[in-house]
């Protein structure tokens, strides 16, 4: 927690599928060089307010500000502009292609050329730029020409987080990126989010194995049914405690305000 | 997976090793090298017709093959696009119709001179692809729908723009010309070098900037046969066709096409954004793809290639009548792609199925003519095939992925 301005702030945000009120009046933040863990049952609302973030599923109201200016993030590109990077939970790659092409989706590099999108791709530049990005991540993989759909569930899971790093992110949102990982890539992944936050990023990460939650974050941020319950300091807290606002035993406790009610 | 934990991993250069036949047949057997499959097909189906009648591999009948199949495999180029959407466009055979009777309305009734009548023409089929494009992507009307009813209003408006006349006669010495032009053998081989020579120099080339990049190149030996393959094929092909009429303009114009959509579908940004929208939309859309407009300009495009190859169909014929663009046309178009291993599914295929499945549904609907067979059993074999190939395609992707984890 660098300085006292958050990189990301969101504040009222509220989002509603029909009659199921996904998000109710959340607020959030993140600061650069903090890593913030997102909890919160099935349906708590975590992958929802990523996509707010991301600009994949806009909210119907409340406010972002990136480092304090308010802005609008209705649409991925939006969100990629300002430096805000996101994982899927459930990985969103092109299974028909291959690594370095789904490493630069939608950001691909061009060589000049033709006009508009009919620009070529900048293959060798690509394929250089992954081999940097994979080995950063101290991975290898059969092959950067590997179509993604015959990578084992991991190894997609390596490829979805490497291409979050691919710009130069201020935010990295990470929703369960070690959900199909073993012990050890696990590892490699929470210590890579160490690393993204040494170099300043702010991170957020979603996952409900709070032992590994607990390695890594500076701060915890509870959903429940949709709304914020606690905001702990991990530092100030236990896991049990954490539980307990997760499930909702929890009330009145915590640094966040109280909305486990319903 | 190989994890190597702190210290960092050498690039992967695996592929750089020797040449490996083993792995050559297994990729071979795997359907990765699609099109090397298809080529063994066509042989095959080359070999039986030439041993029932040995008129079939006779230069004047491979010549014309080739002008048989130039309208179907333009407008297969087109198909090609669409599948690897992972969308099906119904209406090519009625906008390639429409749009010859409006070239022909525009040439012939109204005096108009052959290459503005041509660009209407062109002009027409891509405003149609893209209104159709348009109404499928604003509406989330699903393709099928869209060009069916595309498929009936065109053949109406194919109707109302020949009038009374039904028939109209072609004459005008451009546009017969595109299907009735053959170059000297002199002007032929020149072609054919000039093309023989740009591949090859673009191969270099881009092995070169790969080799600079210290990135993996493909094995020397894949190389020259690749090269000796296609060097080989285009001369064989010039050597056939000038010893009957000559080079058809027809034929490179199909060539033309194929190489243009191929470089623009493997080698560019729009293509790689139509592969990911084929692949996983959503992907694609979290990407900050924009997916309608991808889609769009895949259905202008279609219908862009619908008109050109109603254009080379009416050229051949010198006629646009009430049926132009009718009968099997559509189902030629969009099986053609498929026999040669485009998926119906999005996400997989090459442009050049575009061209190798016209020309293994040419080669058995011309071999049976050449056997005078009924035309029930032309369709009922021509239905065979397309099945025999669709099963083939799902095989080898279920061995694909039972071979997943290289
Ligand atoms: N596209 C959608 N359409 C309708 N309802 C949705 C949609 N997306 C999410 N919801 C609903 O919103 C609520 C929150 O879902 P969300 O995916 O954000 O939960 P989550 O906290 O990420 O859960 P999990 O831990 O299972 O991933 C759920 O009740 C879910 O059913
Ligand atoms: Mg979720």
């Amino acid at each position: 927690m660098s300085n006292d301005i958050p990189v990301l702030e969101m504040r009222g945000i509220s989002k509603s599928f029909g009659p199921v009120q996904a998000l109710a009046d959340v607020d959030f933040r993140v600061h650069a060089g903090e890593v913030v863990g997102l909890v919160g049952d099935n349906g708590a609302g975590k992958s929802t307010l990523i996509k707010a973030i991301s600009g994949v599923q806009p909210a119907d109201s409340g406010e972002i500000l990136f480092e304090g200016r308010p802005v609008s993030i209705s649409h991925p590109n939006d969100a990629t502009r300002l430096g805000i990077a996101t994982v899927y939970q459930d990985l969103a790659l092109c299974d028909n292609l291959d690594v370095v092409a789904n490493l630069f989706i939608g950001q691909e590099m061009v060589a000049g050329g033709v006009a508009g999108a009919f620009r070529a791709l900048d293959e060798v530049g690509m394929e250089h730029r992954s081999h940097e990005l994979l080995n950063q991540l101290a991975v290898t993989i059969p092959s950067v020409r590997s179509e993604v759909g015959m990578l084992s569930g991991g190894q997609r899971q390596i490829v979805a987080i490497a291409r979050s790093l691919l710009g130069e992110p201020r935010v990295v949102l990470l929703d369960e990126p070690t959900a199909a990982l073993g012990v050890r890539q696990t590892a490699l992944v929470l210590e890579l989010v160490n690393r993204l936050r040494d170099r300043g990023y702010g991170v957020v990460l979603i996952s409900h194995n709070l032992v590994d939650v607990f390695e890594v974050v500076d701060r915890i941020t509870v959903l429940r049914l949709g709304r914020n319950v606690a905001d702990f300091k991990r530092s100030e807290t236990t896991q049990q405690e954490v539980v307990a606002a997760i499930t909702g035993a929890l009330t009145g406790a915590g640094a966040g305000n109280s909305g486990g009610e319903r | 997976m190989t994890v190597t934990s702190g210290q960092t991993a050498a690039p992967a250069l695996a592929e750089e090793g020797a040449f490996q036949p083993r792995q050559f047949a297994r990729r071979f057997l795997q359907g990765d090298l699609g099109s090397l499959r298809v080529i063994l097909g066509l042989v095959i189906i080359w070999i039986i017709f030439q041993s029932q009648n040995d008129r079939f591999l006779s230069a004047v009948n491979l010549t014309n093959l080739v002008l048989q199949v130039t309208a179907v495999g333009l407008i297969s180029v087109g198909i090609v696009l669409v599948l690897l959407l992972g969308e099906i466009d119904l209406s090519v055979g009625a906008v390639s119709g429409v749009t010859s009777a409006i070239m022909a309305v525009a040439n012939v009734k109204h005096g108009w001179a052959p290459v503005p009548a041509l660009a209407l023409a062109i002009l027409a089929g891509a405003a149609i692809g893209l209104l159709q494009g348009f109404v499928l992507a604003r509406f989330g009307v699903p393709s099928f729908v869209v060009t069916l009813a595309g498929l009936l209003g065109w053949q109406g408006a194919q109707l109302y723009v020949l009038g009374d006349t039904g028939t109209i006669n072609i004459n005008d010495p451009t546009i017969v010309g595109l299907t009735g032009t053959f170059y000297s053998t002199t002007v032929s081989w020149v072609i054919a070098a000039v093309a023989i020579g740009a591949y090859v120099l673009a191969s270099l080339v881009g092995r070169r900037r790969r080799a600079a990049a210290r990135l993996p190149v493909e094995p020397l030996p894949a190389l020259v046969l690749r090269l000796a393959a296609v060097s080989g094929a285009a001369i064989a092909a010039v050597a056939i066709t000038t010893s009957d009429r000559g080079l058809p303009l027809a034929g490179l114009i199909l060539v033309a096409f194929v190489v243009l959509f191929d470089w623009l579908v493997r080698r560019t940004q729009f293509g790689r954004h139509v592969f990911a929208v084929g692949g996983n939309a959503e992907a694609a859309r979290r990407a900050g793809i924009r997916v309608e407009r991808i889609r769009i300009v895949v259905f202008a495009l279609s219908g862009t290639m619908a008109a050109i190859g109603g254009i080379m169909a009416a050229s051949r014929l010198l006629a646009v009548n009430q049926s132009s663009g009718g009968s099997d046309l559509l189902l030629i178009a969009i099986a053609g792609p498929v026999v040669a291993g485009t998926s119906l599914f999005g996400g997989r295929g090459s442009v050049w199925s575009a061209l190798l499945g016209a020309l293994v549904i040419g080669s058995i609907s011309n071999g049976m003519d050449l056997l005078a067979l009924e035309s029930s059993v032309k369709f009922m074999i021509t239905g065979a095939v397309l099945l025999l190939a669709v099963v083939i395609d799902a095989i080898a992707r279920k061995q694909r992925r039972a071979a997943g984890r290289l």
